[in-house]
């Protein structure tokens, strides 16, 4: 099943500049009883959004007018936790197509990749850079180039090239399909059982 | 031959194919599901319109959404109902076996798995759960995935994946008495902190870890990921062989001695390499309590909280403490606590129940404390029930309730309210994590005890001997 295409991204970002932020505050577990994918962007950030009666937190960022766009910026250590997907779809619901970070948590990278939102690894001191330019300028624009791999802020001319295995970059910009391929190796799977029938 | 980690040879042998400069397509022994991270998987199952290729090696149970009162009683919150009923349904569409409510193999997924004979050593195991390493308490690969990798795993009994680093963490000695698995792995995580381990795949070794039971090591191996770790393990030993076999089935238990060979060899090798290695002395350890809103904020019970530093660690190391209502530079020991929370994943099997009831024995309750003790599954609630677990309970004022996740996140009824003190087994600190703007303090089932009889937080070690 093809997903949506990733080439290239030039957008606003929005600053999030802090640490260790986990899932249960991406999307809190009280919203995690739906049973699709969808409609998890209203709950993203909930408890830092919204306050008890349900009233906007004017100091949140995604409730500041000033910031907007399809890249969060986020702290190191950025998604750590519980491993629900929820988070990954809570952000790609609310319109982000990708996350740029100096560190993410293993699962939610793994998700964050298997989901169609694109994890960029940047060194801690572009990442400061990044933080600088966006406070300073909310209008300032942030280009991904996903084939060439590299994240470029135009109005600085800073730039810096980002990791991701040739696997999962072509299914990025093909819009390919993890299962699928999956699918297509089944007799290679089976073999595989045969070889290993011990542990049947 | 080169020295191989035991890491190494368990995911080395279920690679089924090597994406070049990628990640492997790994081969996946046993899969746990749960009502919470499996429905959208399914529904790409019908999408597809394929079926799941090994419905025999997916287990299913009901536990996130569950109350853990009155279960003979529809689930009152419809969302919950409905997502319970939808695991049913896919169960039985796709034939894969469903533990659901009151079903007596029914608990939390990372009890029911070792205790019911699913978990064994040498196997790659996953569960849309990042709690999955528990598991590795028995010398396997598992550990926790999403919902697009339980997908792939139901469509084709494999997942695409890195493979982690490797770091083996020693901690040697012996543990003092009022000294648990959870201490050992609370401050363990302290010193690592709650991302330090992230991109690796721990080995837990040396002698206090052999000398932990298996309830002991799954606490450890289950707290993996709270230092981002992608799982940890250990290497199966008499006490896991012991363990297992009173739970494996009958017809692995009439050659058992021929699997207890197989899984001997399940060490690494003598001078195999790790990545990162860690060394730790199990004197040093304390009973532990966290402070913060992650998991690597513990200190020792009767220390005090540290202090603030400067920069933008500050600022998160603030805003943490002002969401506890706690500052730097002060004791905890005497703070009062409203709730007392055991149970979850991490500690609700029957060890800790043993030890939560030999506290609480001959004392009270304290007035204001609302106790939540929560067994991990049927089978962990009816061995407290014969052990008179239940009656020292009751006279001392508590009960206990019934199987499932409970109180650990606040996705069932029983929730923490806001500002209020829990100390908890369970596992995350996280903030809202037990019911928003709830305060949870980690620590063991003593410290938690200990905390229901006083009132306050209490070092455990005050009231053994008493």
């Amino acid at each position: 099943m093809l997903k949506e295409k990733f080439e290239i991204l030039e957008t606003t970002c929005v600053p999030l500049p802090l640490e260790n932020v986990d899932t249960d505050q991406i999307i809190p577990a009280r919203f995690l009883s739906a049973t699709t994918r969808e409609g998890f962007g209203k709950n993203l950030f909930r408890d830092w959004r919204y306050d008890k009666s349900g009233k906007e937190i004017d100091s949140f960022v995604l409730n500041d007018p000033a910031y907007s766009g399809k890249i969060l910026v986020a702290g190191k250590n950025f998604g750590s936790g519980s491993s629900r997907e929820h988070a990954v779809w809570a952000l790609t619901g609310y319109g982000f197509r990708a996350v740029v970070s100096s560190f993410f948590a293993d699962i939610f990278r793994n998700n964050s990749l298997n989901a169609g939102l694109l994890p960029v690894i940047v060194p801690e001191d572009f990442l400061k850079k990044l933080f600088g330019v966006i406070t300073e300028d909310p209008a300032t624009i942030v280009r991904i180039d996903l084939p060439q791999q590299i994240i470029l802020i135009p109005s600085t001319g800073d730039s810096v090239s980002f990791d991701i295995n040739p696997y999962k970059k072509e299914c990025f910009i093909k819009g390919l399909d993890d299962v699928d391929y999956l699918l297509k190796m089944k007799d290679r799977i089976r073999a595989y059982e045969l070889r290993n029938t011990l542990r049947k | 031959m080169e020295p191989k980690t035991l890491f190494d040879k368990i995911w080395d042998s279920h690679v089924v194919h090597s994406i070049q400069g990628g990640p492997d397509v790994l081969y996946i022994d046993r899969h746990f599901i749960h009502e919470v991270t499996s429905p959208q998987a399914f529904d790409g199952l019908r999408r597809r319109k394929i079926h799941v290729m090994r419905p025999g090696n997916t287990v299913a149970t009901a536990d996130h959404n569950i109350p853990t009162v009155n279960q003979h009683l529809p689930i009152k919150d419809e969302l919950s109902r409905n997502q319970i009923n939808r695991l049913e349904e896919n169960c039985r569409e796709f034939g894969i076996d469903y533990f659901g409510i009151n079903h007596p193999k029914n608990g939390i997924v990372h009890v029911i798995g070792p205790e019911q004979g699913y978990t064994l050593p040498g196997m790659t195991i996953v569960c849309g759960d990042s709690h999955t390493a528990t598991h590795g308490a028995f010398g396997n690969v598992s550990f926790g995935i999403g919902t697009s990798e339980v997908e792939m795993v139901l469509a084709s009994q494999c997942i695409i994946q890195p493979k982690p680093a490797k770091m083996r963490i020693t901690v040697n000695g012996e543990l003092q008495k009022g000294v648990t698995a959870k201490d050992l792995i609370l401050y363990v995580i302290s010193k690592i902190s709650s991302g330090g381990a992230t991109g690796y795949f721990v080995e837990y070794a040396g002698t206090a870890i052999k000398s932990l039971s298996m309830e002991g090591r799954m606490t450890v191996c289950n707290m993996s990921i709270e230092m981002g770790a992608r799982g940890g393990l250990i290497a199966p030993d008499m006490t896991t062989f012991e363990y297992l076999s009173e739970v494996v089935s009958p017809k692995m238990k009439a050659d058992f001695n021929s699997f207890v060979k197989i899984w001997s060899a399940l060490k690494s090798d003598e001078g195999a390499v790790f990545d990162k290695e860690m060394v730790f002395d199990a004197a040093d350890i304390k009973p532990m309590i966290t402070y913060g809103t992650n998991p690597g904020m513990g200190i020792p019970i009767d220390e005090k909280i540290p202090s603030a530093g400067s920069g933008k660690e500050a600022t998160a190391f603030l805003k943490s403490l002002d969401y506890m209502g706690f500052s730097p530079d002060i004791k905890i020991l005497g703070h009062p606590v409203d709730y007392v929370f055991v149970g979850s994943c991490t500690n609700g099997r029957i060890e800790d129940l043993r030890a939560f009831a030999g506290l609480v024995k001959g004392r009270k309750k304290a007035a204001g404390i609302t106790a939540l003790v929560v067994p991990g599954s049927k089978k962990v609630e009816q061995q407290a029930i014969r052990e008179g677990i239940a009656d020292v309970l009751k006279e001392s004022g508590f009960e206990l309730r019934q199987p499932g996740c409970s109180s650990c996140l606040a996705m069932n009824e029983d929730k923490i309210p806001a500002g209020k003190y829990a100390v908890s087994t369970s596992n995350r600190n996280f903030e809202g994590r037990q019911g928003p703007g709830a305060r949870t303090l980690l620590a063991s089932p003593l410290t938690a005890a200990a905390a229901a009889v006083t009132g306050v937080i209490t070092d455990p070690r005050d009231l053994l001997n008493n």
